[in-house]
């Protein structure tokens, strides 16, 4: 029952923001301002994980190939298909719903309880489209390009951490990789990012947009937030994979 | 002029407002006043829509029936409408003067200078000229209501709404808070509805004072009748505290020997 309760709420709340703007330049100037903080802002951390991920990747795959029957820039290949297919686009994504899941769930749960939605209300702005839809658009547009970022470092770190530990060479390593890369893997990782990017947004934001109570509950309301989107964006990792594959 | 007629709210099976009715006119300071979950910040968010009710009627300005207008309309209303909240609900993350400026960044085709002089003009009407800069965080208590009090008064607003203005402020502060919300109501002659249970506010600036006991109407009136007012409620609420007791005894003492005289 509460599943219904909350998947109608949902949907209430995200036919809310499909109203016209009060000013077209504000929302675009908040749009930019998220594209920036959920962008820029997990630069370092989609960074740091990518360059390991890869490096991981890489040593586990020279680590199971031992045989010399099997050509070395298959690591290459296997690495870089893990990497597009799987690493970059679902991984980096659960990290990114961590970050930026629980950022958007207690900014806007703190403006619920103190009132500054209300505040938004009562000036007569449509506050869920002001608040929610520059999120939505933002990490919609922005966690492609942290996937594309991931994607290129993973496979770049891959390839160093194979020539540094002596598992397979630089140019084995990319013959393996371009030999087997199919072009609609690139593809389908922009759509589990694009679709993944929606989910953190749109479920992050209801569960701000409606927390209620005090401190305790903002806290609840992104900790609900992060665990909800993580297993949505493991459920729609599958229905993805299963349609389009 | 705002008149509540009839006005009925339930949070579940619990009935929060029953049937209240009363009209707040313009250029005075009306005060609901009760005491602490007897319906009055029910009462105010239901009559700026932030909560909606389940019968009754909200009219502004003689014609307007809030509850009967579509979201354009009630939209429209609302640019009308300004309102200090008890946390003062400041947006944290802009200074001072962005919170300010908000409403007519959104609302107005005005140049930058014409807003930023609005802004000034704002903040000097409540002694804050030089906090343009600073943060919310950065203020006090009384600093915080008097920002909140600029952005409610920013677009001119025919009514003004203040949810426990003087709520953890000292009470120097809170006579200076009150002093501010009856001059700016005077001043541009606006509907203004304050939620309180301080009773120096209701002697301070009370024009008119509808008083809650448990969701219902138990008395209305202005504040000068209070003192001689005879319902048991009321009376229990104003002089639970010795000192207005006191008074109030002192003012029944002087009453009486004047009809013997």
């Amino acid at each position: 029952m509460s599943f219904f309760i909350h998947f109608g709420r949902y949907v209430l709340l995200l036919k809310s923001l499909f109203v016209r703007p009060e000013k077209t330049s504000i929302y675009w100037r908040e749009i930019a301002r998220q594209m920036v903080e959920i962008g820029v802002g997990s630069v370092g951390i989609v960074v740091i994980v990518s360059c390991f991920l890869g490096a991981v990747v890489t040593v586990q795959t020279a680590y199971q190939l031992t045989t010399p029957l099997i050509s070395k820039s298959i690591i290459g290949s296997i690495a870089a298909n893990s990497i597009i297919l799987e690493l970059a686009p679902t991984v980096t994504v659960l990290i990114l719903a961590g970050k930026i899941g629980s950022k958007i769930a207690s900014e806007l749960g703190t403006m619920r309880i103190s009132e500054q939605i209300d505040a938004l209300e009562i000036m007569g702005v449509h506050s869920s489209a002001y608040l929610v839809l520059p999120k939505i658009l933002a990490s919609t547009l922005m966690i492609p390009l942290l996937v594309i970022i991931s994607a290129f470092l993973s496979i770049y770190s891959g390839m160093w951490v194979g020539e540094f530990t002596g598992a397979v060479s630089k140019e084995d390593f990319m013959t393996g990789a371009i030999q087997y890369w199919i072009p609609f893997m690139a593809n389908f990782a922009l759509i589990k990012a694009t679709t993944f990017g929606f989910i953190i947004s749109s479920v992050s934001s209801y569960y701000g947009y409606y927390t209620e109570g005090g401190a305790l509950e903002v806290g609840r309301s992104a900790t609900r937030a992060v665990v909800v989107c993580c297993v949505l964006i493991l459920l729609f990792d599958y229905i993805l994979a299963q349609l389009l594959l | 002029m705002i008149e509540v007629r009839d006005l009925n709210k339930s949070f579940g099976t619990k009935q929060i407002l029953k049937g209240i009715s009363a009209t707040f006119e313009a250029g005075k300071c009306n005060l609901i006043i009760g005491a602490s979950g007897s319906g009055k910040t029910v009462l105010m968010k239901s009559i700026v829509g932030l909560i909606p009710v389940n019968s009754g009627h909200i009219i502004y300005n003689h014609d307007t029936d809030f509850l009967n207008i579509d979201d354009a309309g009630r939209k429209e209303l609302r640019k009308l409408i300004g309102m200090l909240f008890q946390g003062s609900a400041l947006f944290d993350s802009l200074t001072v003067e962005k919170n300010v400026i908000f409403p007519l960044n959104m609302f107005t085709t005005m140049t930058f200078k014409e807003k930023m002089n609005r802004v000034n003009e704002c903040l000097e009407r409540v002694n804050l000229k030089d906090a343009n800069k600073l943060y919310p965080n950065e203020l006090s208590g009384g600093m915080k209501k008097r920002v909140g009090i600029a952005r409610a008064i920013v677009m001119n607003p025919k009514y003004l709404f203040c949810d426990e203005p003087n709520s953890g402020l000292d009470p120097q502060t809170s006579i200076v808070i009150d002093k501010l919300i009856k001059d700016i109501t005077d001043e541009y002659k606006i509907t203004t509805i304050v939620n309180t249970h301080d009773m120096n506010s209701v002697m301070e600036i009370g024009d008119y004072v509808l008083f809650l006991y448990k969701g219902e109407k138990y008395w209305e009136g202005h504040r000068n009748e209070i003192m001689n007012a005879t319902n048991q409620q009321l009376n229990d609420f104003i002089f639970a505290g010795k000192f207005f007791r006191e008074i109030k005894e002192q003012n029944t003492k002087r009453l009486s020997d004047e009809k013997n005289k």
